[in-house]
């Protein structure tokens, strides 16, 4: 049961996007289409179950004084795992994504997790941590990316749902990315206080 | 000629924060008061400035050279980790006012994702030692723009009767919103 809560809690209560505000950048940055949102946050979650496993696992090792340098090189060496095998498998994915794969390796909900969970806790514990920090990441930029897809190209996951003559182009760019999001984030504080 | 479509360009027209979305945590976290972003901005400024030339030259002689190109992104990171390192203990020295504004986010500026990503796009670019230089100041002064003119939008949201659930971060982001799409005039500039 604890540990369903510990995996569950990424998706309302803790969720890193909505509710603690992390990762910023690639949440406005690659949701003009849910796909690209599907596609970073799997990448995003990659990377946190992997150096939860391994911050977990190497915590006591390391001295306390240069844990977050220790944790920020974890993080960058699964990061160059992932940028490498998506260049070479999905390289339109890739394309699209652009400079905001580099940068999972600076977005404050891998470290964040590393430093405040993984550290102080066991292998399987820091393991469903990440991997329900990283749905619930993932989550929040599919539901983004899929309300601007929508709104902005009428379209989503390229099924048409109204004609292309009808859309307001300003969603897919950066002013609907922010707009889109704090009213999203209303959305979830009301549904918070219920 | 060309160096002055760099810095319109990064200025304005892909203005780092509004429309390339990098480096939108202190955007959010520190524009709360126009005295505090402006510390900040400047903090950022010197980081960006400095990590800009010393990833260029590493780049350029020691990854390029030894066909380790794909220790970019671990390599970069490390040296703005150990940059931002020196920054604060300079300025914990030299301005402990200012060390106390910044407080928290100053060790933030490692996961920055502004200066990792202006290093990475200035060796996508392929620019000169001159170029990335011009370019990252560029960049700079439009994260400190952006920064500023927030900052200020929101000191006098603070005063104004905001619906209750928009309260705080939402109407700040729906702010943030509007801004850019005065930005987005700019397009088509360069």
């Amino acid at each position: 049961m604890s540990q369903w809560k510990n995996f569950s809690k990424g998706f309302i209560k803790e969720n890193p996007v909505f509710v603690l505000l992390l990762g910023m950048c690639p949440t406005l940055g690659v949701t003009s289409s849910a796909i690209n949102g599907l596609g970073m946050g799997l990448a995003t979650a990659f990377v946190l179950v992997m150096s939860n496993i391994v911050v977990s696992l190497v915590k006591n090792i390391i001295p306390e004084k240069v844990r977050i340098p220790s944790f920020i090189v974890i993080i960058a060496a699964f990061v160059t795992v992932v940028q490498l095998a998506m260049q070479a498998y999905l390289p339109s994915l890739y394309k699209s994504l652009g400079l905001f794969i580099p940068l999972i390796v600076v977005n404050c909900i891998v470290l964040g997790r590393a430093e405040a969970f993984a550290s102080k806790n066991n292998l399987v514990s820091s393991a469903i941590d990440g991997l329900g920090i990283g749905l619930g990441f993932s989550f929040a930029l599919v539901l983004l990316g899929g309300i601007r897809e929508i709104l902005g190209s009428g379209k989503i996951f390229d099924i048409t749902i109204y004609p292309e003559n009808y859309v307001t182009l300003l969603f897919v760019l950066s002013p609907g990315a922010f707009i889109v999001l704090g009213y999203l984030i209303a959305l979830i504080n009301r549904i918070k206080k219920n | 000629m060309s160096y002055l479509v760099i810095v319109i360009g990064a200025i304005l027209v892909n203005n780092i924060v509004l429309m390339q979305f990098l480096g939108i945590c202190p955007f959010l976290g520190v524009s709360k008061r126009i005295s505090t972003a402006i510390g900040m901005a400047g903090a950022v400024a010197f980081v960006m400035v400095l990590a800009t030339i010393v990833t260029y030259l590493i780049q350029k002689y020691v990854l390029d050279n030894f066909g380790l190109a794909f220790l970019q992104t671990i390599a970069f990171i490390l040296v703005i980790a150990s940059l931002v390192q020196m920054v604060e203990i300079i300025l914990k020295k030299v301005s402990p006012p200012m060390y106390q504004a910044l407080g928290i986010f100053l060790p933030l500026i490692t996961t920055n994702c502004a200066i990792l990503g202006v290093a990475i796009l200035t060796v996508q670019k392929e620019f000169t030692l001159v170029e990335s230089v011009v370019f990252s100041i560029s960049h700079a002064i439009g994260f400190g723009l952006a920064l500023a003119l927030f900052a200020g939008i929101r000191e006098h949201l603070d005063m104004q009767d905001v619906p209750k659930g928009l309260k705080g971060t939402p109407i700040a982001l729906i702010a943030a919103g509007i801004l850019a799409m005065a930005f987005m005039g700019f397009s088509g500039l360069v």
